[in-house]
């Protein structure tokens, strides 16, 4: 599959400070996270993907288009909603959104047309004639996304895109950025630190610590993965007969205390198996997880390394 | 289909030509603009002294209206259509131009800035030169109505009545009139913009503006009187944007020193080379200002 976003020995120097730090990755999710604790260089990414900063050695390509020499075609491709407020105090909402759209070169009466539907599409509509300044956090942030979306891009850059929403407008934010990624219209890049939007919102995720790749990985692998890996809650019988016979099925497993076992399955054995064993040597099985949180073991082990890289 | 029940979907329709989307930004200021009444009355209002002009020219031409004055020879000598006719016009007409710019220019960028929708801007096919020429083009078009245009068409009812002989003759009126407000426009329309990107409170910017061209004058007649100099007039837009426009109007065949404003005294007079750098320089320095403000994003090094 050709890569969305190909990061090729991309590197952004502020003055002396090394930004980003030769990254290379080929993104080819139909939604990717872009993961890292502050300061790791996503905000530095994106805006770099947008032509903002120039790079200052490598380079990098959003649909085959080079950043450095097609920036102009590289933007008409893409939506950005930035991660602080940004808005045009003095006009309405729509009426913002329908001159963001006329910029990216929709006709008037096209930008008019889908700067209404886009205040729609994320709830704003009953305000939409409202002078934007005069607007809620969440209703910013809303309005932001319409703007990034009224022009119908391939790309969509979502920086931070829950900052500063109280639950049921972060709820809302992500099932908007779940149904347009379920369209399967665009491809979205996420950049956020909440583990948990990205989590629900990505299929591939791109760990960023210090400039570096600290980690790169697909959610969706990782999630089949994740279905072999159980956490079991065990009482009665012999624990350790029980253990001995799921070692024989080839399982690795590790014991806790108080009868609570983790165990990785090897391919091809299925769960009833285990009930069978444990009847058979009564012991009751009062609990059993899957594996839960796997980006956060991801992330966690990606910010172990010292320097992020990986 | 109702608007409201249309979901997300990806645009496939034609795009405008790119080098038409900087009007885009003129077209929505004009809106703004127009709501605001003060600014409205002072734009028409503008008008009053091209058309006093054009009332002169008319009345100069017209028999029976000289003869309702009571002037019936010598009808020529009232007020002559001359050099200094028009040069008077463009005078007065850029003054008011500076006043609009003053009011005007500190809106257009700062609060860009301070909500920072530059980004929003600059994420689109859209650069930082086309931001900067579609808000300068706001200036540009409402100035252009208060100087040149006026003065053009002023000077083209005087061609009519005069007859094609006087146009022939005098043809570089017309062209000192159109050379010389551009003049003026780029260089008020880029201070304002470079104030407005750096003073983020409109009323500063505003009075930065006339900072700009009066205390700089100000500062430059002190100079020359302590230093027994003429260079203090390179503080001196006024001065400065005089001279040239002597050139511009009357060649090497200098009988004025000015327009009204935009003058400076026979003995104090700068070389026009002076001029002209002193005017390139600041320019230079408003594009500067501009190029450090105006970002996608800001650097912090």
């Amino acid at each position: 599959m050709d890569p969305v976003i190909e990061l090729d020995g991309l590197e952004v120097r502020f003055g002396q400070r090394v930004i980003l730090k030769k990254l290379k990755a080929a993104l080819t999710g139909r939604s990717v996270g872009l993961l890292g604790p502050n300061g790791a260089g996503k905000s530095t990414l994106i805006n770099t993907l947008l032509g903002f900063h120039k790079p200052s050695a490598g380079t990098a390509r959003i649909l085959g288009r080079d950043v450095r020499t097609k920036a102009r075609e590289v933007r008409s491709l893409v939506g950005y909603m930035p991660e602080n407020d940004a808005y045009i105090s003095s006009m309405t909402g729509v009426h913002m959104v329908r001159m963001m759209a006329e910029l990216a070169g929709l006709p008037r009466e096209h930008a008019i047309e889908r700067a209404h539907e886009a205040f729609f599409y994320v709830g704003l509509g009953e305000v939409r004639y409202r002078a934007i300044g005069t607007y809620s956090l969440g209703m910013k942030q809303a309005a932001k996304l319409a703007q990034a979306i009224a022009h119908g891009p391939k790309v969509l850059f979502l920086d931070e895109p829950t900052n500063g929403l109280d639950p049921p407008a972060r709820t809302r934010m992500i099932q908007l950025i779940q149904e347009i990624r379920d369209r399967g219209d665009l491809h979205i890049l996420l950049s956020s630190h909440l583990l948990h939007d990205v989590e629900d919102c990505c299929d591939q995720v791109l760990i960023l610590k210090d400039g570096n790749v600290a980690a790169f990985c697909n959610l969706e692998e990782e999630r089949r993965a994740n279905r072999r890996f159980l956490e079991l809650e065990t009482r009665g019988g012999n624990n350790g007969d029980f253990l001995a016979a799921v070692v024989k099925l080839g399982c690795e497993t590790a014991p806790g205390v108080q009868g609570r076992i983790k165990l990785v399955m090897p391919e091809g054995l299925d769960v009833r198996q285990l009930y069978a064993i444990a009847a058979g040597q009564n012991v009751q099985i009062r609990r059993l997880n899957h594996k839960r949180d796997s980006l956060e073991d991801i992330f966690l082990k990606a910010m172990e390394n010292p320097d992020g890289r990986l | 289909m109702a608007v409201y029940k249309k979901t997300y979907r990806p645009y496939e329709g034609e795009l405008t030509p790119s080098w038409s989307r900087f009007l885009v930004i003129p077209r929505y200021a004009f809106e703004e603009l127009h709501g605001k009444r003060f600014l409205t009355i002072f734009f028409l209002a503008s008008f009053i002294y091209p058309l006093i002009c054009a009332l002169i020219i008319y009345v100069q031409h017209n028999t029976s209206a000289l003869s309702l004055l009571g002037v019936q020879q010598g009808a020529r000598g009232l007020i002559s259509i001359n050099v200094t006719f028009f040069m008077s016009l463009l005078g007065w007409q850029s003054m008011l131009a500076l006043f609009m710019a003053s009011f005007i220019g500190p809106g257009l960028v700062s609060p860009d800035l301070a909500n920072n929708a530059l980004s929003l801007y600059l994420a689109r096919p859209f650069s930082r030169v086309e931001y900067v020429i579609g808000k300068m083009s706001v200036l540009a078009i409402l100035m252009s109505l208060m100087t040149w245009i006026p003065g053009l068409l002023c000077f083209g009812l005087q061609g009519y009545l005069e007859g094609w002989q006087w146009m022939r003759g005098n043809a570089r009126l017309a062209s000192g009139m159109f050379f010389g407000s551009w003049v003026w426009i780029l260089i008020l329309a880029l201070l304002a913009l470079a104030l407005s990107a750096w003073v983020k409170w409109k009323p500063a910017a505003g009075g930065l503006m006339f900072g700009v061209f009066f205390v700089g004058s100000a500062f430059g007649a002190v100079i020359n009187a302590v230093q027994r100099t003429r260079w203090g007039n390179l503080f001196n837009v006024g001065h400065l944007i005089g001279v040239v426009w002597v050139q511009l109007f009357e060649g090497s065949n200098q009988t004025t020193n000015g327009a009204v404003f935009f003058r400076a005294a026979q003995d104090e007079v700068l070389p026009l080379w002076t001029c002209w750098t002193a005017l390139l320089a600041l320019a230079l320095i408003c594009l500067y200002m501009l190029a450090r403000k105006i970002r996608g994003a800001e650097v912090v090094r």
